[in-house]
């Protein structure tokens, strides 16, 4: 542990990173620039919620990592094993446990507390950047507040599909001011945004922007009073611990078509099994 | 003298530093609860929370405005040997330290730009009582209503009311602190 300052980073680069965070928190939704910095793991692996990570964490936390739900994948389990080493942070895949959650594409199914802090990472954190390519014209739409241009998209999904087929990185509106990327994560969880208890504090490393929002915060989904936003997943229960409110992965499990719909949070699927349920392809 | 000027940092910088901004970020995200923060102690009058605050966010990349009373030589040593922040005027800081008559008015400091309103300036409130009565708040952060002894009510709403653009700021008493974010709605 002497290889490295506590987390990673030197201490000005944090200094940088929280005077960021606090204003991220300030104005809920708005991306606040940062100087991103290189870490030792390629852009797209999660370098703006490491370095959030790295900035908000103290030697008292109880660190978890989850990609697209699970602890136990390549990401999750690098990223955790980063802070056990530059940090001597305590680990734990429990929801309950952690402190500080670190995520890739999901929100935990367990509610979260007011002790806890989830660091979302981002890829691209403008949600007009699909629709209008110049960070000059985006960064004027959102002073402004000219966001026609997101119903219109959401608008072409409706005559295009007859449904808003939009089904990750929905936009949503904070505190009916800001138009905020909620990272990849599947609509589903956009729910879960609104009124959490939770600081929720987002970090793209690529493109070098910081966004928060504060706790019990109002996150509005964008829809239409005729095409109303719908939390959706699968239509099964999981195949191992039998739940029928969580978001699934669908899994192929041999060459003849056939497959499994499988919690995605490994954790609460896990924890569920520990409990007694059984899905109908539980072992 | 010299011993006082080199005195009062942290003594295990990235650790307490790590435990100082969390008091601050919670106390930032959830507007009215006040949290303790220790660790720092600089020349009167700046109050221990004040100090760690500093520490904790400054350096030479932030200029700071000591308002008043606050603008001492050893103050100003202090801040030079710790933290590096240039010192500035009002107009041009990003963080101001003083008392809320020290760091009046409000209309000298930057309130960020339309596109970038997080060019705006943070200033550290030093106050003589700090508590969980007086002004209502509700906004982001808060769950239904929070309570906060703030100096002048007037002062906070007519700041938020230029939101996304406004000042943040940060109230400091002894080792504990509270903060108010521009998005706090005061009555």
């Amino acid at each position: 542990m002497t290889d490295y300052n506590f987390a990673y980073l030197d201490e000005q680069t944090k200094r940088m990173i929280r005077r960021a965070i606090l204003k991220g928190l300030a104005v809920p939704g708005y991306q606040v620039p940062f100087a991103s910095r290189e870490m030792p793991m390629p852009y797209g692996w999660g370098t703006g919620g490491v370095q959030v990570s790295a900035a908000v964490m103290t030697t008292d936390d109880q660190f978890k990592v989850i990609d697209q739900g699970a602890d136990d994948t390549t990401n999750a389990v690098s990223i955790r094993s980063f802070f056990e080493r530059t940090a001597g942070v305590a680990t734990t895949t429990q929801t309950a446990e952690a402190t500080v959650i670190q995520t890739r594409h999901r929100i935990p199914e367990q509610d979260l507390t007011e002790d806890q802090i989830l660091v979302y990472q981002v890829p691209i954190p403008e949600p007009l950047r699909f629709l209008e390519p110049r960070e000059s014209e985006t960064r004027k739409m959102h002073s402004l507040e000219e966001y026609g241009l997101m119903h219109v998209k959401l608008y072409e999904d409706i005559s295009r599909h007859g449904h808003i087929a939009t089904s990750y990185a929905y936009p949503v509106k904070v505190e009916g001011r800001y138009v905020m990327d909620p990272s990849p994560i599947p609509k589903f969880d956009n729910p879960k945004l609104s009124d959490c208890p939770a600081i929720q504090l987002f970090g793209a490393g690529r493109e070098q922007r910081i966004y928060a929002l504060p706790p019990y915060t109002q996150v509005v989904s964008l829809d239409f009073e005729d095409h109303p936003f719908v939390a959706s997943k699968a239509d099964h229960p999981c195949g191992l611990c039998g739940v029928e409110d969580s978001y699934l992965d669908e899994v192929i499990i041999d060459d003849a078509g056939g497959r499994m719909f499988v919690c995605s949070d490994t954790d609460y699927c896990t924890a569920r099994q520990a409990d007694g349920f059984k899905g109908k392809d539980a072992a | 003298m010299q011993t006082q000027t080199l005195d009062g940092g942290f003594t295990q910088p990235a650790l307490q530093a790590a435990t100082a901004f969390r008091s601050v970020m919670e106390a930032m995200a959830r507007p009215g609860t006040i949290r303790t923060i220790t660790g720092a102690a600089p020349p009167a009058p700046a109050s221990p929370a004040a100090g760690a605050v500093l520490l904790t966010l400054c350096d030479t990349e932030t200029p700071l405005y000591l308002a008043g009373a606050c603008d001492t030589s050893d103050i100003r040593t202090w801040i030079a040997f710790h933290t590096g922040a240039p010192l500035v005027g009002p107009s041009a800081c990003q963080f101001a330290l003083g008392s809320w008559a020290d760091l009046m008015p409000l209309s000298d400091y930057p309130i960020g730009t339309s596109e970038y309103p997080d060019r705006s300036a943070t200033l550290i409130v030093e106050m003589p009582d700090l508590n969980q009565s007086g002004a209502t708040l509700t906004g982001p952060g808060i769950k239904d209503t929070a309570m906060l002894s703030l100096p002048d009510a007037a002062a906070f709403q007519a700041n938020g009311a230029q939101y996304p653009l406004g000042l943040d700021f940060i109230f400091t008493c002894a080792d504990r602190l509270a903060a108010l974010p521009r998005s706090t709605e005061v009555c």
